[in-house]
């Protein structure tokens, strides 16, 4: 039983690690950059859910949503200030600023709210789930975890089939045939960065609801990790950000209760450099044959 | 009234010049062709039309408005669509959705659907291989992808650039026999090709282009007789 209620913790973990990954992977499939400020994201709108929820006693459901709006404000800032002058430079300008702006994110935090660890008041309500007569329990944030995850993975398939998303996928292929399609390459990027930081608000509350303690460096460690589950599973494919993270996610958690919990991050990251070794691309990750 | 007006264009690669101040004009319902060897300048004439590259002089008028310094997406909108050199669909889109990118500039259901039909009709196999990924159908098939993709904006002038290209000798004759239909079918065509010999075939007038000159002009049967044209690019 308890290898099961592990592999449920890992899943649930890996849940997060997925929704932040689709950040990372959408954003480098439309505009072939590695958004590292994007943990920081993830940190700033738990800290509007914590402020509004514990300051202001909004209704956590209300703060939630309003963390969305604020993180998806946010991307598109970050993009259209840093990044968008950056258009056209070297990628390595573009990785440098990137890790430029997620320091600055850290010190407003750290500015704002303090270097002292906040306690998180998870803002899931629903009781756990009681199996096997007491021997299996699943809390309320393991499920509302993995079933946000299932959806947001459903709505974002549909959506990757309407006209906005199809322009997506479009400008991922070929940004100049796309532009000869009609399609705007730069209202398609900022829209790119609008649906991952708005996914990286959800999965900062969910974070935070199942490891309560919020810093100003708590977007930092999981929005690597969630970078390695991205390439893992195949840097640009969306299916591959849910599976490399559900993978990281069980191994982290397995190799924590089997193994060590001090060497949990470097098996992690171990495992990541074996699949790079052996496959560049990751697991779903497409080799391009163009025809000529 | 000429449809599409280059004035004195200038094309710069960094330092290197690669449009030297061209002039030529399309005029309404003509089938233009530009031909000249590789790096001759043809494909970045084309993508300085289309906005894909910024001419550092010059004019270009499309039906009489100023379009040298319109954005790429907005050109399509205008009436104007781009078949690209090496095709370029969207390998790991279905043929049906490819297609339907060609008409996102277009919001009534009701004329995308009669254009997807019209381009249906013309490339019965695009039908049959609608659901099929793009990157998955052969050259001459992705040719017809490409066209039929630039034709669902319902173009005024549509720009093909080296269609022929890769092709076998027998999906190069359909597809010049489908930009033979497409003139007729009231679309003007400013074509682009190394196989001078099939361009001037059906082209009303050409432009001769060497290193980023023009350097012959004329209806395209003179040119066809013209000794130096023989010489230099049919082979004869």
């Amino acid at each position: 039983m308890s290898f099961l209620s592990y592999l449920i913790n890992g899943i649930s973990l890996g849940s997060v690690y997925a929704i932040i990954a689709l950040g990372y992977t959408m954003v480098y499939g439309i505009a072939k950059m590695l958004n590292f400020a994007h943990g920081d994201v993830i940190m700033i709108g738990s800290f509007v859910v914590f402020i509004t929820t514990s300051a202001t006693g909004m209704n956590p459901l209300l703060a939630v949503l309003l963390s969305v709006v604020v993180c998806t404000i946010l991307g598109m800032v970050i993009e259209r200030l840093a990044y968008k002058p950056l258009r056209g430079a070297s990628p390595l300008a573009v990785l440098i600023t990137a890790i430029g702006v997620s320091y600055f994110l850290q010190n407003i935090a750290l500015l704002l709210f303090g270097a002292n660890p906040k306690s998180f008041t998870s803002v899931v309500k629903i009781p756990a789930l009681n199996l096997a007569g007491g021997k299996l329990i699943i809390s309320g944030e393991t499920i509302v975890t993995i079933v946000t995850c299932i959806v947001i993975m459903i709505v974002l398939t549909m959506f990757m089939k309407t006209k906005p998303g199809q322009a997506m996928l479009a400008v991922s292929e070929d940004k100049g045939a796309a532009q000869l399609m009609g399609v705007n390459v730069n209202k398609t990027i900022s829209l790119t960065f609008a649906i991952g930081s708005g996914l990286a608000a959800i999965a900062g509350v969910l974070l935070c609801s199942a490891y309560p303690s919020l810093t100003p460096y708590t977007g930092s460690m999981p929005g690597i990790k969630a970078f390695v589950a991205a390439v893992f599973g195949g840097i640009g494919s969306i299916p591959g950000a849910l599976l490399g993270g559900v993978i990281l996610g069980v191994i982290e958690i397995l190799s924590k209760a089997y193994i060590s919990s001090q060497l949990s991050d470097a098996i992690v990251f171990g495992v990541l450099i074996i699949v790079l070794l052996v496959k560049p691309t990751g697991i779903l990750g497409k080799k391009i044959n163009e025809k000529v | 009234m000429s449809m599409l007006k280059i004035t004195d264009l200038e094309v710069y690669y960094g330092v290197i010049q690669a449009i030297k101040g061209i002039s030529f004009e399309v005029k309404e319902g003509e089938v233009i062709a530009l031909i000249g060897a590789n790096g001759a300048g043809k494909t970045t004439i084309l993508h300085t039309v289309t906005g894909l590259i910024a001419p550092k002089a010059g004019k270009i008028e499309f039906e009489g408005t100023d379009i040298t310094k319109t954005p790429a997406h907005k050109i399509v909108s205008m009436g104007m669509a781009h078949v690209p050199e090496g095709r370029r669909v969207f390998a790991q889109l279905s043929v049906y959705e490819n297609l339907k990118l060609g008409a996102y500039t277009r919001s009534d259901k009701t004329e995308i659907e009669e254009t997807l039909e019209m381009v249906y009709k013309r490339f019965p196999r695009l039908k049959e291989r609608r659901n099929q990924a793009a990157g998955t159908l052969s050259g001459g098939e992705q040719q017809m992808l490409a066209m039929g993709r630039a034709l669902m904006s319902h173009p005024k002038i549509i720009l093909m650039d080296e269609p022929s290209m890769g092709l076998s000798p027998i999906f190069v004759n359909e597809i010049f026999d489908i930009i033979k239909e497409v003139s007729a079918g009231g679309t003007t065509v400013l074509l682009v090709e190394q196989n001078a010999k099939k361009a001037l075939g059906i082209a009303d007038r050409a432009y001769v282009l060497e290193t980023g000159n023009i350097v012959l002009t004329g209806e395209a049967k003179a040119l066809m007789n013209d000794e130096s044209i023989k010489k230099a690019y049919l082979g004869e």
